[in-house]
């Protein structure tokens, strides 16, 4: 086989698989637009995460402006310790309350932005002070069941 | 007392066959300085294994996503999610199908091959010869078709992935009306850079060298008889084709525990 006409084809072979990996990162992974912004980091105390997880969407009015990069248990309090980065584009005033909601009735958790009406904005390192937990399948059905059984008498 | 003695028989010599292939891959890698020298001969072995594997890689990959689109967009339907069917194509094909299907239709295509290639090779005395002259044949033979291909499977599992994806595309948006928008906006959502692709690929690499590695040795190490080298051959796949299932249920349980 000839020299030249071998080097075409795998010259033509590893651009295809470049391409194919570019292809995969940029358009399937979204690389590019999931780590440019600039973020900063907040910090709030949950009495129950229910099943959040690091990397949920943090939301702000159903847009998303940030992700949680860290669950921890705070053995002071015994409350969760949410730490989130949020782009810095968006910015929060201090009194921001911050819920954990539910996508859809099953579907998955994320971490909700309430605005408050301080003049003041949140910084890097600061807490969000107002928290709601996770609404709690079990027992929100447990406290449904014993309200029914104290009708009942 | 005589299965115990069996047993024994069948540990020892899987134990022996594991650490002489241990030695074998050290070997290849302290005599791959050629390799760097004379770049070109990797560069034709990657023209024999990577570029002579890209029809079947391309077809089987397309017709996956096409069956992976049809069977998936079915069941999600039936419970209202059809627009997900980008999401289930694109996760099953980065994370399990395309690393572990192109490594088992690389072992069956560019592997035999290459232990068929090398065991005849030894059958008729080339390599030894080559000995003879003082080139060194695992430096000459064996280690340019090692590197060729670690190099080849990880840029076929791309392409793979990227006709899987194709495949599942035309079938959910032109055959079966899901939203273009939809189809890649889920798909992007849920397909995560370092925790997806970059495992994909690892798990390719991983695959490369278990294949290669089988293969070349297989073929080193084959009775230099007809009988030998298609022993060897059938053997090269077997061992290779579990490996890799093996191998990827390990690297599954590491990579995709706590997600």
């Amino acid at each position: 086989m000839n020299r030249t006409i071998m080097d075409i084809w795998v010259g033509i072979f590893v651009a295809i698989g470049i391409a194919a990996t570019v292809f995969i990162s940029l358009r399937v992974a979204n690389l590019l637009s999931s780590t440019s912004a600039a973020t900063y980091q907040v910090h709030a105390e949950f009495n129950n995460i229910g099943g959040l997880k690091v990397r949920a969407p943090v939301k702000s009015a159903g847009v998303l402006v940030g992700r949680v990069t860290d669950i921890s248990l705070d053995t002071v309090t015994y409350m969760a310790l949410v730490t989130m980065d949020l782009e810095q584009q968006y910015s929060f005033s201090i009194d921001t309350s911050a819920s954990i909601l539910t996508s859809g009735l099953l579907g998955e958790q994320y971490v909700g932005l309430e605005i408050g009406g301080e003049e003041q904005k949140l910084q890097q390192n600061d807490k969000i002070m107002l928290t709601s937990s996770a609404m709690v399948l079990e027992s929100l059905i447990s406290e449904f069941m014993f309200n029914k059984a104290g009708e009942s008498k | 007392m005589k299965a115990i003695v069996l047993l024994g028989h069948h540990v020892n010599d899987r134990l022996i066959r594991l650490g002489y292939i241990t030695r074998f891959l050290i070997q290849i890698l302290l005599q791959s300085g050629t390799c760097l020298l004379r770049p070109r001969l990797v560069l034709r072995e990657i023209y024999f294994i990577g570029v002579q594997s890209l029809i079947i890689i391309l077809v089987s990959g397309m017709f996956i996503g096409l069956v992976l689109g049809l069977q998936m967009y079915d069941t999600l339907q039936r419970f209202g999610s059809g627009e997900g069917v980008g999401t289930v194509v694109a996760l099953a094909l980065v994370r399990e199908l395309g690393p572990v299907l192109s490594a088992l239709l690389f072992a069956s295509r560019a592997g035999t091959a290459v232990t068929a290639e090398i065991g005849l090779m030894k059958a008729t005395e080339q390599l030894s010869a080559m000995e003879m002259m003082a080139i060194e044949p695992i430096a000459r033979v064996i280690a340019p078709r090692f590197w060729a291909g670690i190099i080849s499977l990880p840029l076929l599992t791309s392409m793979f992935n990227v006709m899987g994806i194709t495949g599942g595309y035309l079938v959910a948006v032109p055959l079966l009306g899901v939203d273009e928008g939809i189809f890649w906006s889920n798909m992007q959502s849920s397909v995560d850079f370092s925790n997806d692709v970059l495992n994909g690929a690892i798990k390719s690499v991983v695959f490369a060298v278990a294949v290669i590695l089988i293969a070349v040795f297989e073929g080193y190490n084959s009775p230099p008889t007809a009988e030998g080298v298609s022993n060897s051959t059938t053997r090269a796949v077997v061992t290779s084709s579990l490996s890799i299932l093996a191998l990827d249920f390990v690297l599954t349980a590491f990579m995709f525990r706590g997600i």
